[in-house]
């Protein structure tokens, strides 16, 4: 992009001085919350019931963290949400690599090997991410119990595979439609076979729709609280529906400042996954749109 | 015997007929280039050649051997697309080595094999590069060292020079030929240029809507067209085509052709009468290519008969080499051909040698070839 383009774009000082104001309004706006709630967690519970909730700590303190972590009320048992966490951890990442490998299969089937009815078939798997959880909550259930998986930690990657194929299908598909037949049949005249050709061919170049899928999937799946809640048993319980049991535990004083902690040890894992690896996502959701 | 053979194949996409029965046969080492319009079925065909589209009716033999059913790395045949199509993932050498890789061939014999390929396509610098930092000629380079290295029966090139610049596609074109008096090998050549195939080819094949309208030598294929789509569509201007009617008197045989001003132009047709005998006043297409329409004295002193006419000039276009001559005959714009110096200028009128042995005649009706 070039000097004069930007500048030709965004006209004069004042315009800019506008735009710029109105950005850190709103970036003001969004990060508020957050500084509530990294400020909060470092407070003694004492200092939060004083009343203002924006004042930095007096004393500061990673007491809520550790308890938070370990040793809080959760449900019945004072566990912490440690152990929630792993569950999360060990539903998560099966979930999500299982679900965009299909999903890559699905993408490289639907546009390279094209089969009568094939729009059709991706027309239905496209409608499912269109299909409300609780709908599919009853039947799902008796699936589950039928493959006698209910309650564990493999029900809820079955879950969330069946539920993530849409949307990384979707990803896939339109990533490969863009990529060149002509390789495809190149690689056919050299002798490869399917998988040959997907994986030297076609997943070498699919990084930036990986990187894509893999923080949408790994966003959805770690922030589902529906699916957890009712699919989840007690060793099998995602972090989301502790975090829940954790606040409305009715037991003795609210911990607001325990509370804040468990609430950010929450959302900690998708926002390393985000920062990490973020700058792709824009640049993949945008791959192809325009001749780079 | 034929080394290639195509026998009445068909090929349909749903209703719609792509290939219409095709026939077509080369022998070991020739050089066969399918020319037609876009959508006249040719890289389709180059396809069903490869094994990439199945055929919906016919037969495909490579060395007296059906290879209908075979997978396309079982025909023993070797493929440069359009888009060259390298994998972007691997460098040059792997690019080149892949198919050996795939059929388990060891390292060491492997890089051999692309070592002297390298060697033949001056490639041996780049073979550590990606595809991504190559100029479109090396790509090209890099696209037939892959078909190379496998030593194919049948080389099969599918649009190769469209992507090249102008000056780089005549080099290419030219280190094709050389390539092909080297190794010998047959090939496939699919283009839309009629200029690549002329100079290419040893037999043409122009299609169009997945029917073959003519199939020979280029020779063949130039003078002697077998119809108006393929005198039209081959040579550079192309072919002028004039509407002109039969005057048989007797064993005088003549064509005439109408002229906005001034008498009707008449051509005494010698060398064809027995074909035009028996179409006194009927309508016929007077064929003749601008370089057998010149200047007197450019006028090829061996031909039998040519015939010297007062045409109006109506633009002069020099072109360094000729200078070509629009006047109008017919109701057409008609060009001819001097040579670069000849003392003619626009809006005069000047004398023009219509050079009679290369002259074509064809039936408006159906289109074909009299004669």
């Amino acid at each position: 992009m070039s000097a004069e383009k930007t500048a030709g774009v965004s006209g004069n000082r004042l315009a800019r001085a506008a735009i710029y104001s109105v950005l850190i309004v709103f970036a003001v706006y969004y990060l508020l919350p957050l500084y509530v709630m990294l400020v909060n967690s470092v407070k003694p519970l004492d200092e939060i019931r004083q009343g203002n909730m924006l004042a930095l700590p007096d004393v500061f303190t990673f007491e809520p963290w550790a308890k938070a972590w370990s040793s809080a009320q959760v449900g019945v048992q004072p566990t912490g949400l440690k152990p929630y966490f792993f569950n999360s951890i060990l539903m998560v990442v099966p979930a999500v690599a299982i679900s965009t490998i299909l999903g890559a299969l699905n993408g490289y089937v639907l546009t390279k090997w094209r089969f009568r009815g094939d729009d059709l078939v991706f027309g239905l798997i496209l409608l499912s991410c269109f299909i409300p959880f609780q709908i599919a909550l009853i039947p799902a259930a008796r699936i589950l119990g039928l493959l006698g998986i209910a309650g564990t930690t493999q029900g809820l990657v079955l879950i969330h595979v069946v539920y993530g194929l849409g949307f990384t299908t979707l990803f896939f598909r339109n990533y490969y439609a863009a990529f060149p037949t002509e390789l495809i049949r190149a690689a056919q005249i050299d002798g490869a076979g399917f998988f040959q050709i997907f994986r030297r061919i076609l997943l070498p170049s699919s990084a930036p729709i990986i990187v894509v899928t893999v923080i949408w999937q790994f966003t959805n799946i770690w922030n589902d609280f529906l699916f957890g809640v009712s699919f989840g048993d007690f060793d099998s319980q995602p972090m989301t529906v502790a975090l829940n049991n954790l606040v409305s535990s009715s037991g003795g004083v609210k911990e607001y400042n325990v509370h804040f902690a468990g609430a950010i040890l929450a959302a900690l894992p998708t926002l390393i996954v985000y920062i990490v690896s973020g700058r792709y996502f824009v640049r993949g959701l945008m791959a192809g749109a325009v001749k780079g | 015997m034929a080394f290639l053979k195509i026998d009445t194949l068909r090929k349909s996409f749903g209703k719609v007929d792509v290939l219409k029965g095709i026939d077509l046969e080369i022998e070991e080492g020739g050089f066969l280039v399918l020319v037609g319009p876009s959508g006249c079925g040719k890289s389709t065909l180059l396809n069903t050649i490869a094994g990439l589209e199945p055929i919906t009716s016919g037969s495909i033999s490579i060395n007296g051997k059906v290879v209908n059913d075979l997978h396309p790395s079982q025909r023993d045949i070797a493929m440069v697309f359009q888009s060259y199509a390298l994998y972007p993932n691997m460098t040059v050498a792997e690019n080149i080595g892949f198919g050996m890789e795939i059929r388990g061939i060891a390292k060491a014999e492997r890089d051999t094999a692309i070592a002297k390929v390298a060697e033949t396509l001056q490639i041996g610098a780049l073979l550590d590069r990606k595809p991504s930092q190559l100029s479109g000629g090396q790509r090209q380079r890099v696209a037939m060292g892959r078909a190379l290295v496998r030593d194919p029966m049948v080389f099969l090139f599918d649009e190769p020079l469209s992507n090249l610049d102008a000056k780089l596609r005549v080099d290419m074109r030219t280190e094709i030929k050389r390539l092909h008096q080297r190794m010998g090998t047959t090939i496939v050549y699919v283009t839309h240029d009629q200029i690549e195939a002329m100079t290419l080819a040893t037999k043409i094949a122009v299609l169009k809507d997945g029917v073959l309208q003519q199939f020979g030598t280029p020779a063949e294929i130039y003078n002697r067209p077998n119809n108006l789509f393929v005198a039209d569509f081959m040579g550079s201007p192309s072919m002028n085509l004039i509407p002109a009617k039969v005057k048989a008197d007797g064993s005088d045989v003549a064509i005439v052709m109408e002229r906005e001003d001034g008498a009707p132009l008449t051509l005494p047709m010698a060398g064809t009468n027995g074909a035009l005998a028996g179409r006194d006043g009927k309508e016929v297409v007077f064929g003749i290519r601008p370089e057998a329409l010149t200047d007197p004295d450019s006028a090829d002193r061996n031909a039998r008969q040519v015939s010297e006419l007062d045409c109006e000039i109506e633009v002069i276009e020099p072109a360094g080499s000729d200078t070509f001559a629009v006047t109008r005959l017919g109701g057409r714009e008609i060009v001819a051909r001097l040579r670069a110096d000849a003392p003619i200028s626009a809006g005069q009128t000047a004398r023009l040698a219509f050079n009679l042995d290369k002259a074509v005649l064809f039936d408006p009706q159906t289109q074909e070839r009299i004669g």
